[in-house]
């Protein structure tokens, strides 16, 4: 017997063992919202914006595993995800996106709320596509799962015109779908991989590079496994940051733009750099003429678009990462690097990393505070300087646990990420951890943390400035502030040294905003007063905290390599 | 930079060539032509594209169109006996008598064909390799005031015994 669309549509969801969607209702939706208010299994969740609805999303298959699923209207309802998308399709994320859309009839003619979403979208999604006949919808949303969530994952859009989701036809939803083009590497090219470590065995200073590759292919304990056997260091790009535990030993730290000291000293001086699941974005290479100069490398990737693009490589391996470290452990044997382990060691020593700690609140302190206060947290940062912050300060054990926006930096993904974390996973503590500027991108998702009851505790980092931006004013732009400061306004002078007591106040007051929202605020000053702060944040189970930090404007996130130039040129102090 | 040839099986579906045009515009990738038709599965349309670009970003092409889940084949024609031709429409414009029969001598010797004409005026009607149009524009260029062009693009297919182009 026939069904009409809408139907269809959630008995996909169904098969497709969906929980959870992120749906903000509109004109050309609202057939699917009635057609889920009608059953029980899937949990709808409304946010208070689409860009925090699609965050949300990625928060939640970030943290699960699992695919995303978006359901938005036409229109602004769908130009509204487009930061979303592209922030998925650079993490890779897996998510599926509804789009309603005018009825076919209606395209192209300019109609109310009608944007060509799929035309927009193209270049930054995996797959996108309007669907054009009712039978050929359970097909299509079939693909768009599979597509998602297999070989390197993405975001998939599926636009859905207002007619096909009334129109009655085929009920069954397929169980499996075949895709000419697209046939996503499935083996492990064994002859290179046995070159590649080969390269590894022979070396006299290895040093494996771990990407987010690692925590999409779920091998976090294969590395790990295969690093204490073959004793060879790991360094770290902004998504692989938590590859293997960074307390191990054998963690030397973050590399490339705000990289660890050591670790960039290392990638310059290795001889063998086995890099795994990563794409040697520039924010890792830097210069790429001085990149890892004197090493031969080894590149594992899924996605052969990624080998061979940014940086030439010495032995290309394409291939799922825990497929290869599976076939690698085969072979680890135990190898002598201690004179290399030492090498690097001392010159952690020369430079380790640190902030003042002779007057005031440092975002170390924060960060140490947290280290020992969660054992089991999800962190989630938003973008800019407390995000490397917490990429070098952090303590990470499990894949899990650090969720940020590395690929696109995407200012607003902090707190939507970790509402949908929170969703994710009910019971474990999330903690996000934002600027004072990018927690304004999307701070109306107060209201969705509070109405979900997801107890997320946000940590604010206000310097009062946009402190990324500020702090490259700072280093090359000859201290000229233009349009950084949050408290500047038009009653301020026209040029501005920087702080001072006549500066107006901060707006918005975080704390009482906090509460106007139904969740709770604490303000911190003094170092004193973080782990109190922290402390009571967990005792609020029923909503979201914000805790504010007051940390001063002058603090800078350093190493830092100026974009363009050689990594081993780092600007320490 | 040298010219090089991609022959390209995709789903014949909207929105496809939008997406594989997309990608020459959105990654700056240097398109010389593009030609799109159905092949003798109409499901399937065959592109064939001429790009110009160094060895690097030549194999960055092929593998970002091959990840494309549209694209369901990518065959790279550099160095492979392919036939090769152009479609090619040259109106030759405000002609004296003698200058119309240098037309025609030019077509004989191209080996193409004057397909229409006026009183002064005439067509020619060329299915030459890309190279030999442009030396025929180039040449018709240098002779005549007012010409006008159209060009199809060129479409490619792998040889069967032969090794010319």
């Amino acid at each position: 017997m026939d069904i009409t669309g809408r139907k269809l549509f959630v008995k996909a969801l169904q098969e497709e063992g969906v929980d959870t969607i992120f749906g903000y209702p509109g004109g050309t939706v609202t057939d699917l919202f009635d057609e889920l208010y009608k059953q029980d299994g899937i949990n709808v969740v409304l946010p208070r914006h689409e860009q925090g609805l699609i965050h949300e999303a990625e928060g939640y298959a970030r943290s699960t595993g699992k695919t995303g699923v978006c359901l938005v209207t036409s229109g602004p309802g769908a130009t509204n995800i487009i930061t979303g998308l592209a922030d998925a399709h650079y993490d890779s994320i897996p998510l599926v996106c509804f789009t309603g859309q005018v009825p076919l009839s209606l395209i192209g003619n300019d109609a109310f709320q009608e944007v060509d979403i799929v035309g927009m979208t193209r270049s930054i999604t995996k797959y996108g596509v309007t669907v054009q006949r009712r039978e050929d919808l359970g097909r299509i949303i079939k693909m768009a799962f599979h597509i998602a969530a297999t070989g390197r994952p993405g975001p998939v859009l599926i636009d859905l015109p207002k007619n096909i989701q009334t129109t009655a036809g085929p009920a069954e939803y397929p169980s499996s779908v075949q895709i000419r083009g697209y046939k996503p590497n499935e083996n492990v090219h064994v002859g290179q991989l046995k070159k590649a470590y080969k390269l590894l065995r022979t070396a006299k200073r290895p040093l494996i590079l771990a990407g987010g590759g690692i925590h999409i292919a779920r091998a976090n304990d294969l590395l790990l496994k295969f690093v204490e056997k073959t004793r060879i260091p790991v360094v770290t790009t902004v998504m692989g940051n938590g590859a293997i535990p960074t307390g191990n030993s054998l963690y030397v730290g973050n590399s490339g733009m705000h990289g660890r000291y050591a670790a960039n000293i290392a990638v310059s001086e290795c001889d063998v750099l086995f890099s795994i699941g990563t794409r040697f974005n520039d924010r890792i290479t830097g210069d790429l003429n001085e990149f890892a100069p004197k090493a031969k490398i080894v590149h594992i990737d899924m996605d052969t678009a990624s080998i061979s693009r940014n940086v030439v490589v010495d032995v290309p391996v394409v291939s799922d990462a825990k497929l290869a470290l599976e076939k690698l452990l085969e072979w680890a044997e135990s190898k002598d690097t201690e004179a290399w382990l030492n090498q690097i060691a001392a010159w952690e020593q020369t430079n380790p990393l640190a902030m003042r700690r002779d007057h005031g609140m440092t975002p170390q302190m924060i960060f140490e505070h947290v280290n020992r206060t969660f054992g089991e947290a999800i962190y989630v940062t938003d973008v800019g300087q407390h995000q490397m912050w917490a990429c070098q300060y952090l303590e990470l054990d499990s894949w899990h646990q650090l969720i940020t926006s590395g690929g696109l930096g995407t200012m607003g993904f902090g707190l939507p990420a970790a509402i949908g974390a929170s969703l994710g996973n009910p019971g474990k503590e999330v903690v996000c951890f934002c600027g004072d500027g990018g927690m304004q991108m999307n701070i109306q998702e107060m209201a969705t943390a509070v109405t979900q009851g997801t107890p997320v505790i946000v940590c604010v980092f206000n310097n009062y400035y946009l402190g990324m931006v500020r702090q490259m004013q700072q280093l090359f732009y000859g201290k000229r502030y233009e349009a950084t400061c949050l408290r500047r306004r038009r009653t301020c002078p026209a040029t501005c040294k920087g702080p001072n007591p006549a500066c107006p106040p901060y707006t918005p007051d975080f704390v009482a905003l906090a509460e106007s929202y139904g969740a709770y605020g604490i303000r911190v000053e003094r170092e004193e007063e973080i782990q109190a702060a922290l402390d009571e944040a967990r005792t609020h189970k029923d909503a979201p905290t914000i805790i504010e930090f007051m940390i001063s404007s002058d603090e800078i996130v350093l190493p830092m390599v100026k974009g363009g130039n050689p990594n081993s040129e780092m600007i320490l102090k | 930079m040298k010219n090089r040839w991609i022959a390209l099986y995709v789903e014949n579906q909207v929105g496809v060539l939008a997406k594989v045009s997309g990608l020459f515009s959105g990654k700056a990738y240097n398109l010389q032509s593009l030609t799109v038709g159905t092949t003798e599965d109409e499901t399937i349309s065959r592109m064939t594209i001429c790009v110009a670009s160094d060895d690097i970003t030549f194999e960055q092409i092929k593998k970002q169109l091959n990840r494309m889940v549209e694209v369901i084949k990518v065959i790279d024609l550099t160095g492979v006996p392919i036939h090769m031709k152009e479609i090619l429409f040259a109106k030759v414009l405000g002609i004296s008598a003698d200058e119309k029969a240098e037309v025609f001598r030019i077509a004989q010797v191209f080996g193409v064909e004057v397909t229409d004409i006026g009183s002064d005026s005439a067509l020619l009607e060329c299915k030459l390799t890309e190279r030999r149009n442009n030396e025929l524009i180039a040449l018709l260029r240098s002779k005549f005031r007012r010409i006008e062009v159209v060009r199809g693009g060129a479409v490619a297919i792998e040889s069967i015994s032969t090794s010319c182009r």
